[in-house]
C-alpha cells in the first residue's frame, strides 16, 4: 500500500515537473518563434539566447501581489487558477512517453484526459464569473460555449480510432501503430480512408480546445481586454498562463498518440522517447507558427465551423469505419 | 447575423469600451449597451484629450501655431501642416517656388503611406493577428527614416514654412525614395499574399459593417470611409491643390460598402501614392525653396479664408477668419475622423462587439485628431 503511495507521489512530481518545464519553456520558445516570425529578436537578454526569460518572468510574477478586485466572488476567483493547473499536469500521469516511460498506464486513459480536459473550461467560467468583470463574463461564455463544441467531433474522431484499435489505453494506442510510418493512424488505409481528415479535424479541435489563435476567443484582447483572466495578476495570472501551455503538450501528446504513432520511429527503428518529443515539439512549433499567422476568428464563425463542418464530417467518418472495419 | 428582435427591459447592461481600452486606440470612450454580445445602442463619448487647438490658434500667430497641426494627426502629421500653410498662402497671397510645392506633394505623399501601413498593422491586430503590424512597422520606418533627414523629426512634423520649405531635400532623400518605392510595392505583394488573401481575414470583413451611401453622407464622411461606400470624392481630384493636378493617378473606389472595401480602399491608396512620389521625384524641378518676396510679417488681410487638403484619413478643413491681425480671429479646424467616427454610433447598432470593432478600427480613428 505504501508503496502504491509513494509511486503515485513520485509519478505526480516527476508530472508536475515536466508540465512546469514545458510550460517555462514553451512561453520562451513561443516569444522567440513569434520574435523570427516578425523579424525580431524576441527575449534575447537574461542568459544566453534568452534561455533564463522564463526564470525571470516567474520570480516577476511571484514577487508581484496578487490583487482580488472588489466584489469579487473571493472563493472561485481563487480556486479558477489552480484548476486551471492542476487537470493539466494530471493530464500527463498517464500519457506514455515510450513502451516503459509512463507514470500511470490506465485502461481508460482517453477517457482520463477528456474528463481533465472538460474541467479546464470550468476554470475559465469561474474565473470569467468570479471576478465581477464584464469582459470576463463575455469571454467566458464565450471559451465555455467553444469547448462545449469542439469537444464532441474531437471524441467522435476518438471513438472512431478506439474502434480500430479496440483499446482506451493509450499505450495500447501506441503500440497498435507501431512498425514504420505505414503503419500511423494518419495514413489511410482500407478499412479508414478518411483518417487525413480525421487528423484535420482533431488538429483544428486541439487548436480550439487550449485556446489558441486563431480561436483564442477567450481572451480576444482587441475586444475583451485580456477575456477572462483580465482581473488576474501575480501568479493567478502565472498559472493561467502555465496551464494553458501545458494543456498544449497534452493536446500534442494526444494528437502524437491517436494519430503519428506515439514514440515509434517514422521507419520502425529504434522506438524511443526521443521521437515522442520530436513529433510534440513538431506539432508545438506548429501550433505557435499558426498563432503568429493568422487573424481571429469570430465566435459565430467558430461555432458553425464545430457544428456545421466538422461534426458531420467527423460522424460521416465514424459510420464509414465502422462499416468498413466489418467489411475488412 | 441579425440582432434578437425583442429586448425586455433591464436585460441589457452596459459595457464601456475605453477610455483605456486595446481597441480603440486612444482615449475614446464607447458606452455600448449590450443585449449579450449584440449591441442594442452605442454612444461615443469624447474629450478626454480636449487640448483646445482652435482656441490655441486663436490666440498666437500663424507660424507661432503651425506646430500645433501637426499634434492634431500624429501618424499623417504633413498633411495637417499642408492645409495650415496653404490656407495661409492663400490669405496673404504668397507665391510659393514650384520646388518647394513639389517636394510638399512627395512628402505628404510618403507620409500617408506611413500612416495607411500604421493603419494596416493596427487593423489586422484589431483583428487578432499581431505579425503584420511589425512589418508593416518596419516598412514605416523607412519612410520616417528619410522624413527624419529633411524634416528633422520623425512624427509630429514642422517641415513646411508659409511661402516653402524649413529644408531642401538633399542628395540622400532622393536615391533612399527612390530605392524606396520598389522595395514598397513588394511588400505590397506581399501583404496580400499573407493578410488579404487570407480567408478568415475575408470571412471577418466581407459584408460586416456595411456603411451605406446614405449615412457617409449625412455624417459627412470623407476619405477612404466615403470612397469604400462608392463616393467618389477624393480633395486631390475634386478641388485640386497644390502640384497634384501634375500628377497621373487614380481614386480608388469600391462600391461594397464593408470593412473589406475600406481595407481595399487603403491598400490601393498606398500604391497610387507611391505613383505621386515616383512621378514627383521624375519632374522635381531645380530651383529655390522659398520664396524670394516674402513678407516679415504674416498678416493676412480682413476675410474669411478656407482650405481644404486631403490627408490620410480624408477631407481635412481649416478656416481662417482673418480681422488684419497677428493672430486669427477665428481659427476653425474640420477633420475627418470626427466626421467618420459619429456615423459610428447609428451604423454598429444591431452588430455583435466583434464585427462593431472590427468596422471601428476599418475607420482609422485616430483620437487627437477627433479631439481637438
Amino acid at each position: 500500500m505504501s508503496l502504491t503511495v509513494l509511486n503515485a507521489i513520485i509519478a505526480v512530481v516527476i508530472a508536475i515537473g515536466f508540465a512546469a518545464l514545458n510550460a517555462a519553456y514553451l512561453v520562451w520558445a513561443e516569444r522567440r518563434g513569434a520574435g523570427r516570425i516578425q523579424r525580431r529578436p524576441g527575449p534575447n537578454v537574461n542568459g544566453p539566447f534568452g534561455l533564463l526569460q522564463p526564470l525571470a518572468d516567474g520570480c516577476k510574477l511571484m514577487t508581484k501581489q496578487l490583487v482580488i478586485p472588489g466584489g469579487a466572488d473571493k472563493a472561485l476567483f481563487m480556486v479558477a487558477p489552480v484548476l486551471a493547473m492542476a487537470p493539466a499536469i494530471m493530464s500527463f500521469v498517464t500519457i506514455p512517453f515510450s513502451n516503459v516511460v509512463v507514470a500511470k498506464s490506465m485502461d481508460v486513459g482517453v477517457l482520463m484526459i477528456f474528463a481533465f480536459a472538460s474541467l479546464g473550461g470550468m476554470s475559465i467560467l469561474f474565473a470569467g464569473w468570479g471576478s465581477r468583470n464584464k469582459y470576463g463574463v463575455m469571454a467566458s461564455v464565450r471559451a465555455v460555449s467553444q469547448a462545449i463544441s469542439y469537444e464532441v467531433p474531437m471524441l467522435i474522431t476518438v471513438i472512431t480510432i478506439v474502434m480500430m484499435t479496440g483499446s482506451m489505453n493509450l499505450h495500447d494506442l501506441a503500440v497498435a501503430q507501431s512498425g514504420g510510418f505505414w503503419h500511423w493512424n494518419v495514413i489511410p488505409s482500407l478499412s479508414s480512408p478518411l483518417m487525413p481528415v480525421s487528423f484535420l479535424i482533431f488538429f483544428i479541435c486541439s487548436l480550439a480546445e487550449t485556446n489558441r489563435a486563431p480561436f483564442d476567443l477567450g481572451e480576444a484582447e482587441s475586444e475583451l481586454v485580456a477575456g477572462f483572466h483580465t482581473e488576474y495578476g501575480s501568479m493567478g495570472f502565472g498559472l493561467f498562463f502555465m496551464g494553458e501551455y501545458a494543456n498544449i503538450v497534452i493536446g500534442a501528446s494526444l494528437i502524437t498518440i491517436l494519430f503519428l504513432g506515439g514514440w515509434g520511429c517514422p521507419f520502425g527503428l529504434f522506438p524511443s522517447v526521443f521521437w515522442f518529443l520530436l513529433k510534440i515539439y513538431i506539432l508545438i512549433a506548429t501550433f505557435i507558427w499558426i498563432r503568429w499567422t493568422f487573424p481571429r476568428t469570430t465566435i459565430y464563425g467558430l461555432l458553425n465551423l464545430s457544428w456545421k463542418i466538422l461534426i458531420p464530417i467527423s460522424l460521416f467518418n465514424l459510420l464509414l469505419t465502422a462499416g468498413l472495419l466489418k467489411v475488412f | 447575423m441579425s440582432a434578437p428582435i425583442d429586448i425586455q427591459p433591464g436585460e441589457t447592461f452596459t459595457l464601456n469600451v475605453g477610455p483605456q481600452h486595446p481597441a480603440t486606440h486612444g482615449v475614446l470612450r464607447v458606452k455600448l449597451e449590450m443585449d449579450g454580445e449584440y449591441i442594442v445602442h452605442a454612444e461615443t463619448v469624447l474629450g478626454y484629450i480636449h487640448r483646445m487647438h482652435e482656441l490655441m490658434g486663436e490666440n498666437r500667430t500663424y507660424p507661432q501655431v503651425l506646430p500645433n497641426l501637426s499634434r492634431l494627426d500624429y501618424l499623417g502629421a504633413l498633411g495637417y501642416t499642408h492645409g495650415h500653410v496653404l490656407a495661409v498662402e492663400r490669405a496673404c497671397g504668397i507665391e510659393v517656388p514650384e520646388r518647394a510645392e513639389y517636394i510638399r506633394a512627395i512628402t505628404v505623399e510618403l507620409n500617408r503611406v506611413a500612416s495607411h501601413l500604421f493603419w494596416f498593422g493596427a487593423f489586422v491586430m484589431d483583428l487578432g493577428g499581431f505579425t503584420p503590424l511589425m512589418y508593416a512597422i518596419q516598412d514605416r520606418e523607412y519612410i520616417l527614416d528619410m522624413l527624419e533627414r529633411v524634416t528633422g523629426s520623425r512624427l509630429t512634423y514642422c517641415y513646411y514654412r508659409f511661402g516653402g520649405l524649413y529644408n531642401d531635400i538633399d542628395d540622400e532623400f532622393i536615391p533612399a525614395a527612390k530605392a524606396f518605392i520598389p522595395r514598397m510595392r513588394e511588400s505590397l505583394k506581399k501583404y496580400d499574399a499573407l493578410v488579404t488573401g487570407n480567408i478568415i481575414l475575408q470571412k471577418r470583413l466581407k459584408d460586416i459593417g456595411p456603411l451605406s451611401k446614405d449615412i457617409c453622407k449625412r455624417y459627412g464622411a470623407t476619405g477612404p470611409v466615403a470612397r469604400g461606400s462608392g463616393i467618389d470624392y477624393d480633395v486631390r481630384k475634386n478641388e485640386p491643390y497644390s502640384v497634384y493636378p501634375e500628377f497621373d493617378f487614380d481614386i480608388p473606389v469600391y462600391h461594397e460598402c464593408d470593412s473589406f472595401a475600406r481595407y481595399k480602399v487603403r491598400m490601393d491608396e498606398m500604391e497610387q501614392s507611391l505613383r505621386i512620389i515616383e512621378q514627383g521625384l521624375e519632374k522635381l524641378p531645380d530651383g529655390p525653396i522659398m520664396p524670394k518676396k516674402k513678407p516679415k510679417l504674416i498678416k493676412p488681410p480682413v476675410g474669411d479664408y478656407y482650405q481644404a487638403v486631403e490627408t490620410a484619413r480624408g477631407n481635412f478643413g481649416i478656416r481662417i477668419v482673418s480681422d488684419g491681425g497677428k493672430n486669427a480671429y477665428r481659427f476653425k479646424l474640420r477633420s475627418p475622423t470626427y466626421s467618420n467616427m459619429h456615423l459610428f454610433d447609428e451604423a454598429c447598432e444591431g452588430m455583435l462587439i466583434m464585427d462593431a470593432l472590427a468596422l471601428m478600427g476599418s475607420l482609422d480613428l485616430v483620437i487627437p485628431e477627433i479631439d481637438r
